[in-house]
């Protein structure tokens, strides 16, 4: 027990380590942009016509006057007692505005992490199962077509067919325009998140689908499979049984690795359909130059990412308890 | 019936597919003007025998318009991946080589790059250049090595204790010359299959970049670009717009991807039993 809160203290401060390496490196790729941020927000011909003082005013404002290590350093201080600034654009503290849009990005970013992953798993253990005959022909091809599929083409796909051409769906926003918030109930929000919802998880299903058949396939060629073939076991318990618990834990592995990956759609899935979350903040954000809430919104992520990865590395050892630590990976 | 040799099939597709790009590459090249052509007589037409992919709101031929952007996909992958596949190859020698804090060092470094979120690291990058041409080949070539490099650095490790490299270390080849003759030529199935699949990631995410925003500036008829302007006319019913320029990016990466996968199978034979 004593080991495994060390193994687990080890693993927390490496990511607490890499989280601070990558406000360093995102705080010096956003200072080394040469675009000016009074330039993509007030515009040059605004700029022209202003007096001095109040470009002045607005350097400030936008923190383009101090020079980038005294920036970082007093960002680093709020940021340690949990104050990551304020928005620039949105003028609210970055902690609010990432909540906000946290709220409503995080079911949507769960739902489609639980359902990729369930449709991974059941695609891979079918196609590891038929190895060869046309369902894993079928299962591969459809993998290979979908992780070659941009996720905002699909979504722009969806979006033709479903709201457009079926008119069955919103065509975006979390919520129905021109309604106030009181009135806005579960099922509207649910019709909203569907399409988005749907995206996200048809795009992240292919890697830990191929992944799955990979490894069922090795399992389901091992002496043991054998044995129980011969000992008169059903092909469908064969896999159940002895194949679904060997491939559980390299799914696992990869599911929770896949966490950056369906962030990374989210934020061009959220851009297509306009749905008011992280993602979109992350863009607005870029786009506006507004740097303490993209910086907040990097972290943010980099940090679900990285407690990703830290939950599937405890979770081996519950899982298979060969796995404790000293013996190392698979 | 004579069976085709399996060799010489997959010898073919290659061919095949790598004409195919390569056509698409040029005619994009050729069609840049074409694709430029405003036509406000001819404009919002539907799919039709000259037109084969339509025309937009300003009359621009959307096939012209899609080929030339695929072009130009196509040949910011190349740049980007080659980029990316030898910032891998260096740094996973590197680590790998030198062992000890050097290769804490990367090894953090790589961890830190494939823990913030691909999209937003190619974001950040792209905005510290300047968005554009560079900032979309910076950012996605930075961005994409890390798999990369953990691949030829336990490749390279593994390797470092083969017999036949303690024994040209102890007949005195120099460190420089174990590398040259006897780690690159290990190397380069896996340095070449790395990065032709690279390519379809490079591709999409230049699309992805250029598509919120971030990448290609708007005059350039990047397939990004075509689908951002798509967008705004989806609910008044021009689907061709959205649908043949996205389709035709899905078959170009398919194509790299299985390219990727028959090289794999040439260059490394034992594969080909999984």
């Amino acid at each position: 027990m004593k080991q495994a809160l060390f193994f687990a203290g080890k693993k927390a401060f490496r990511a607490l380590l890499l989280l601070l390496g990558v406000s360093v490196a995102s705080f010096l790729l956003l200072c080394a942009s040469p675009l000016d941020p009074l330039r993509t927000n007030v515009g040059q011909a605004a700029l022209g016509s202003m007096s001095q003082e109040q470009v002045a005013q607005l350097e400030a404002y936008w923190g383009a006057d101090q020079p980038p290590v005294e920036r970082y350093l007093g960002w680093l201080a709020g940021a340690v007692r949990g104050d990551l600034g304020t928005s620039l654009l949105y003028r609210q503290p970055v902690l609010t505005v990432i909540g906000q849009r946290l709220g409503s990005s995080l079911w949507l970013l769960l739902t489609a992490w639980v359902l990729s992953g369930v449709l991974g798993l059941a695609l891979g253990i079918t196609a590891g199962a038929f190895r060869g005959r046309w369902p894993d022909k079928l299962i591969r091809g459809w993998c290979l077509v979908i992780s070659s599929t941009p996720a905002f083409w699909l979504a722009l796909l969806f979006l033709l067919l479903f709201s457009v051409w079926l008119g069955w769906l919103p065509i975006g926003l979390s919520v129905p325009i021109g309604v106030e918030e009181e009135a806005v109930t579960l099922a509207d929000r649910l019709q909203h998140a569907l399409l988005p919802a749907l995206t996200l998880s048809v795009t992240g299903v292919s890697n830990i689908a191929l992944h799955t058949r990979e490894k069922l396939v090795d399992v389901l060629g091992s002496d043991y499979i054998l044995l129980a073939r011969a000992r008169g076991e059903r092909e469908g318990a064969i896999v159940l049984r002895h194949g679904l618990r060997n491939v559980a834990l390299p799914a696992l592995t990869l599911q929770f690795g896949s966490v950056g990956e369906i962030i990374g759609g989210s934020v061009l899935v959220e851009q297509v359909f306009s749905y008011p979350g992280l993602g979109q903040a992350a863009v607005t954000a870029g786009l506006g130059s507004d740097l303490p809430l993209l910086l907040g919104v990097t972290l943010v992520t980099s940090g679900l990412v990285f407690g990703g990865n830290l939950l599937a590395d405890l979770l081996y050892g519950v899982i298979d308890p060969r796995m404790k630590r000293g013996e190392g990976r698979p | 019936m004579k069976r085709v040799n399996r060799r010489f099939s997959t010898l073919l597709f290659l061919g095949i597919a790598a004409a195919l790009l390569g056509a698409v590459t040029l005619a994009g090249i050729c069609l840049k003007d074409a694709a430029l052509v405003t036509d406000f007589s001819r404009k919002d037409l539907p799919p039709c025998q000259g037109f084969l992919f339509g025309t937009d709101w300003m009359g621009r031929d959307m096939f012209a318009r899609t080929l030339a952007g695929l072009s130009l996909s196509i040949r910011v992958g190349l740049l980007t991946a080659g980029i990316s596949a030898c910032v891998a190859l260096v740094l996973g020698v590197l680590s790998a080589a030198f062992g000890g804090w050097v290769d804490a060092l990367i090894s953090w470094w790589i961890d830190l790059v494939m823990g913030t979120p691909h999209i937003l690291l190619v974001i950040l990058l792209s905005i510290a250049c300047g968005k554009g041409f560079t900032g979309v080949v910076v950012g996605v070539a930075l961005s994409h090595w890390t798999s990369l490099a953990r691949v030829i650095r336990g490749e390279v490790l593994q390797l470092k204790t083969a017999p036949y490299l303690l024994a040209a270390e102890k007949l005195g080849v120099s460190r420089w010359n174990r590398v040259k003759l006897h780690l690159l030529p290990h190397l380069l199935p896996q340095f070449l299959t790395g990065l032709i699949l690279l390519f379809p990631h490079a591709i999409l995410h230049e699309a992805s970049v250029t598509f919120l925003g971030f990448g290609l500036s708007s005059e350039q008829p990047a397939v990004g670009v075509i689908l951002s302007e798509s967008m705004r006319y989806l609910t008044t019913g021009k689907w061709w717009l959205a649908l043949f320029p996205g389709a035709a990016l899905v078959l170009v990466v398919v194509l790299f991807a299985l390219l990727g996968e028959r090289v794999r199978l040439l260059l490394d034979p034992g594969s080909v039993h999984e």
